[in-house]
């Protein structure tokens, strides 16, 4: 009886530990189903058991009890996976060191944010919630499912997928460093220099660890262990291949400095950010099996993005890289549909390849692949279903479906979807976007060491 | 010797010189009578016309119809399974204002000052800015420059997107802008405490109020002086406001400040306005409506302005503004560079409930209208500029293509920098080997 109470008493321990994620049973009927890897169906049925994908076929027979939602001419695709994002975080920059692996934004993920629910308004089901571009190496990010409607920051992570880490090279940490507190990196020769010196110490730091363990298996061995160091813990884990690397990154001379860095410390997967200017070194990108991460067509809002191109994501799709467009902002990650579909425009991708680019393609790029991103039997039930075509301009997300849950429903949301009301916050106070700020958000948090004339221009 | 040396040397500059021009080799534009042929043509204001012709001459639209006698010695572009509209009307730019928007000593469009109205745009407007080419070639022919920062930042200038001085390229529109004492909160590095936005908004106010009646006193000063009373620049460039022959541009977007915008447009007479950005404009539609006041609104891709707010109220907001009876023209958001998706903004409005003839006059006629050059542009009509693009769709939808740019009866290059890198790179050569 005790040791009956004892297991009852563990398993619950055991089970308030384990984030409860729910996961829904329904039927989507007559869909045009966009699979992403097999094609189109057209007026078929998807059948979600437990949050996965059950079945995927015409005229299913709905189970008993199950919630149905009717698409008819509607068009059914994978939820949204946006690798660039920096929504549901409470904090972006550790500006303070330009090597600061040891902080994770795991520790800070903000499950009442609006903008969750603002994204699955766009189709988004899944994103890669980052550390910002300050340092040279930065935080370790999460790759989170947007689970709108918990209280738990647990529920929001996707858990199993791999672990990942921010890097940034060029103006963001130069000026953030070199420019705001007058140290290395000040050039783009410094930035490679703080990376190399950290992957080398992390080596240093790593033998004299297995060194130790070696020794300390000797019979009679005397000695202390080497002092421990979180931050060569994971720099050690990046060259063990522990962790993706998505480096924050514009002009081809940094990214090609980058692939070299990698080359030399054996570092297989990385994803470049940004990388505006990865179409100059497409040939390079491929052959290393690096892949990009891109905007679809911001520039000149800062000099080392002028010399850009919208054809960008075409360049290097048709070049071989494994290539997605993202948004690094919570208004364009309302519709990445569009941004994918501006490649059409830009370089005549067909619908398959510009749909690639927000759902399989990410999602190799955060290492799940094998889970989420496309419309397959025994993967997660992360789909999108948009009234006209996804890369129509007037697709428009009618339902968004988490793990088999319905997280939006445009027909039968209240316009309120607040989980939290701030009793402090002013009900009149509106808030717009400064139309002279840098675009890309990946240097909040870091304002107070920025060159400052552009955070001073319009606080007259 | 020296005689060698110096035909080597003269040799040496010619071939640099002819080297340099070879490189320096961009596309022009190129004028000439054009006859548009077999075209479907959505003329904005008269329908859609299948299988016509637009005929090109002297600049000018001279012949619009199914049924039009092409002149000999006229080009002939045959528009077979092509559309041909209006050249649109970006009226939220700062193109040739700014090159880099965060590097400073490229950007002319923030001046020092809070009442600066005789700052010119169209003096800073650069014809060779880059973001031009890359403007138009998406058909967008015509864009209102705009100086911003500041209470009264300045004189817009309405430019067409081809030519080769300010003078080539004005539009025949001037307007100044005024930023309306705002309530609003600028973006997430703006931690101001609601007193401190309330105060800054008053002071702001009768900042306004007390340059308003110095301008006021002026203009009744410089009639009675006739146009003696002394040099006070910023006042002079306020007067043709004050006598209503020149637009007041007044930058306003929280629901609060446009009303208090309104009464305050009421109580100063002022006889032409129009509101611009006017981002919660659906929550006070109906007095916007019932004041008669025009409306510059966008970007229509932002994020909805208060957490409470329903998702998708920025993409509605131009819908919901005409349905209460408001005069609807949509912007680009400013400062990006990014004007070539006017049309996707237009798009978002309508696929979030406006009209789409709506949208589409929102971004052709109705800015030609508000800028009192609808006689010029804004329309494919007999007699009006021959400033219109010719593509293979929908322009509001992402894929269509863009074949041809007229402004002003020039034919555009259909090159910017953003296709040029796009030929010298997509087959990079070398390629990986060298």
């Amino acid at each position: 009886m005790k040791k009956l109470f004892v297991l009852l008493f563990s398993s619950f321990i055991l089970l308030g530990a384990m984030a409860q994620v729910d996961r829904g049973n329904l039927l989507i009927k007559n869909g045009t189903v966009i699979t992403i890897t097999k094609g189109n169906l057209e007026q078929t049925d998807v059948l979600i058991k437990d949050g996965k994908i059950a079945q995927i076929g015409k005229n299913i027979t709905a189970p008993a009890g199950i919630k149905i939602v009717d698409a008819s001419g509607h068009f059914v695709m994978p939820g949204i996976i946006d690798a660039h994002t920096h929504i549901a975080l409470d904090g972006i920059n550790e500006g303070t060191n330009p090597i600061t692996p040891e902080v994770n934004e795991s520790d800070v993920i903000n499950p009442f944010q609006i903008g969750i629910y603002r994204a699955l308004g766009g189709g988004i089901t899944t994103v890669h919630a980052m550390h910002g571009s300050a340092n040279a190496i930065g935080g370790q990010c999460e790759t989170i499912k947007l689970r709108y409607g918990t209280f738990d920051p647990e529920v929001l992570k996707m858990d199993g997928a791999p672990r990942t880490i921010k890097f940034a090279l060029g103006e963001n940490p130069t000026r953030s460093h070199g420019e705001g507190s007058g140290i290395v990196p000040r050039t783009r020769m410094g930035v490679e220099f703080v990376i190399r010196q950290a992957f080398t110490e992390a080596k240093e730091y790593s033998e004299k660890w297995n060194q130790y363990n070696k020794s300390k298996l000797v019979k009679g061995f005397r000695g202390a262990p080497p002092s421990y160091s979180y931050r060569h813990e994971v720099l050690s884990d990046i060259l063990n291949d522990k962790i993706i690397v998505h480096c924050h990154s514009y002009r081809a001379d940094e990214i090609y400095m980058m692939l070299k860095v990698c080359k030399d410390f054996g570092i297989k997967r990385i994803v470049f950010q940004h990388v505006n200017e990865g179409f100059k070194v497409a040939p390079e990108l491929a052959a290393q099996g690096a892949m990009a991460s891109v905007f679809s067509d911001w520039w000149a809002y800062k000099f080392e993005v002028y010399y850009s191109t919208a054809y960008n994501a075409a360049i290097l799709a048709k070049n071989g890289v494994v290539t997605s467009i993202n948004s690094d902002d919570g208004e364009m990650m309302r519709h990445l549909y569009h941004e994918a579909g501006k490649t059409q425009k830009y370089g005549g991708l067909s619908d398959e390849e510009a749909l690639a680019l927000i759902t399989i393609n990410p999602a190799k790029q955060l290492g799940i692949d094998n889970r989420v991103g496309s419309l397959e039997i025994g993967k997660e039930a992360d789909i999108a279903i948009f009234k006209n075509h996804p890369l129509s301009i007037y697709g428009v997300p009618m339902f968004t479906i988490v793990d088999g849950v319905i997280r939006f429903d445009r027909e039968k949301d209240p316009d309120d979807m607040r989980l939290m009301v701030d009793p402090k916050q002013a009900i009149e106070t509106a808030t717009f976007r400064d139309k002279l700020s840098d675009q890309d958000h990946c240097m909040e948090g870091a304002e107070f060491i920025l060159d400052s004339e552009l955070f001073n221009a319009n606080k007259k | 010797m020296k005689g060698l040396q110096t035909i080597m040397g003269l040799l040496t500059a010619i071939v640099c010189i002819v080297v340099l021009r070879v490189e320096a080799q961009s596309p022009k534009g190129k004028y000439g009578n054009v006859a548009l042929t077999n075209a479907t043509i959505e003329t904005v204001t008269k329908g859609t016309i299948q299988n016509g012709t637009v005929l090109i001459v002297d600049g000018k639209i001279t012949a619009v119809g199914s049924n039009v006698s092409i002149p000999t010695g006229t080009d002939v572009i045959d528009c077979k399974g092509q559309f041909i509209y209006p050249g649109m009307i970006d009226a939220g730019t700062n193109l040739g204002l700014s090159e880099i928007s965060s590097v400073a000593r490229t950007t002319d469009f923030n001046e020092i000052g809070e009442v600066i109205p005789q700052m010119k745009a169209l003096t800073a407007v650069n014809p060779n800015a880059s973001a031009i080419p890359v403007t138009r070639v998406s058909g967008v022919t015509t864009a209102l420059s705009i100086p911003t920062g500041g209470m009264l930042s300045g004189t817009a200038a309405l430019i067409n997107l081809h030519g080769y001085t300010p003078d080539q390229m004005f539009a025949g529109f001037e307007g100044i802008v005024l930023n309306f004492p705002n309530t609003g909160r600028r973006g997430f590095f703006d931690r101001r405490t609601d007193e401190e936005i309330k105060k800054a908004s008053d002071k702001a106010l009768a900042s306004l109020n007390d340059v308003w009646e110095k301008a006021t006193q002026y203009q009744k000063l410089d009639s009675a002086t006739k146009g003696k009373a002394g040099y006070y620049p910023e006042l002079q460039a306020l007067i043709p406001v004050m006598r209503g022959e020149q637009t007041l541009l007044v930058e306003v977007n929280a629901s609060k400040d446009i009303q208090a915008a309104l009464k305050w447009l009421k109580e100063k007479k002022v006889k032409k306005s129009i509101l611009t950005g006017v981002a919660e404009g659906w929550r006070v539609a109906d007095e916007i409506a019932k004041s008669g006041i025009p409306v510059i609104t966008g970007g229509v891709l932002e994020l909805p302005t208060r957490d409470y707010d329903r998702y998708d109220k920025a993409y509605a907001n131009p819908g919901l503004l005409k349905k209460a009876g408001v005069k609807v023209a949509i912007k680009s958001e400013s400062n990006n560079n990014n004007y070539r998706n006017l049309p996707y903004h237009a798009g978002f409005a309508v696929a979030y409930g406006m009209n789409k003839e709506d949208a589409l006059k929102a971004i052709t006629i109705i800015p030609a209208e508000l800028f009192g050059v609808a006689n010029k542009l804004g329309s494919i009509e007999v007699g009006k500029s021959a400033t219109l693009f010719i593509c293979n769709g929908d322009p509001f939808e992402t894929k269509t293509q863009v074949s041809h740019v007229f402004i002003e009866g020039w034919s555009m290059p259909m090159v910017s920098r953003q296709t040029e890198l796009y030929n010298e790179f997509l087959k990079r050569e070398p390629g990986l080997k060298k």
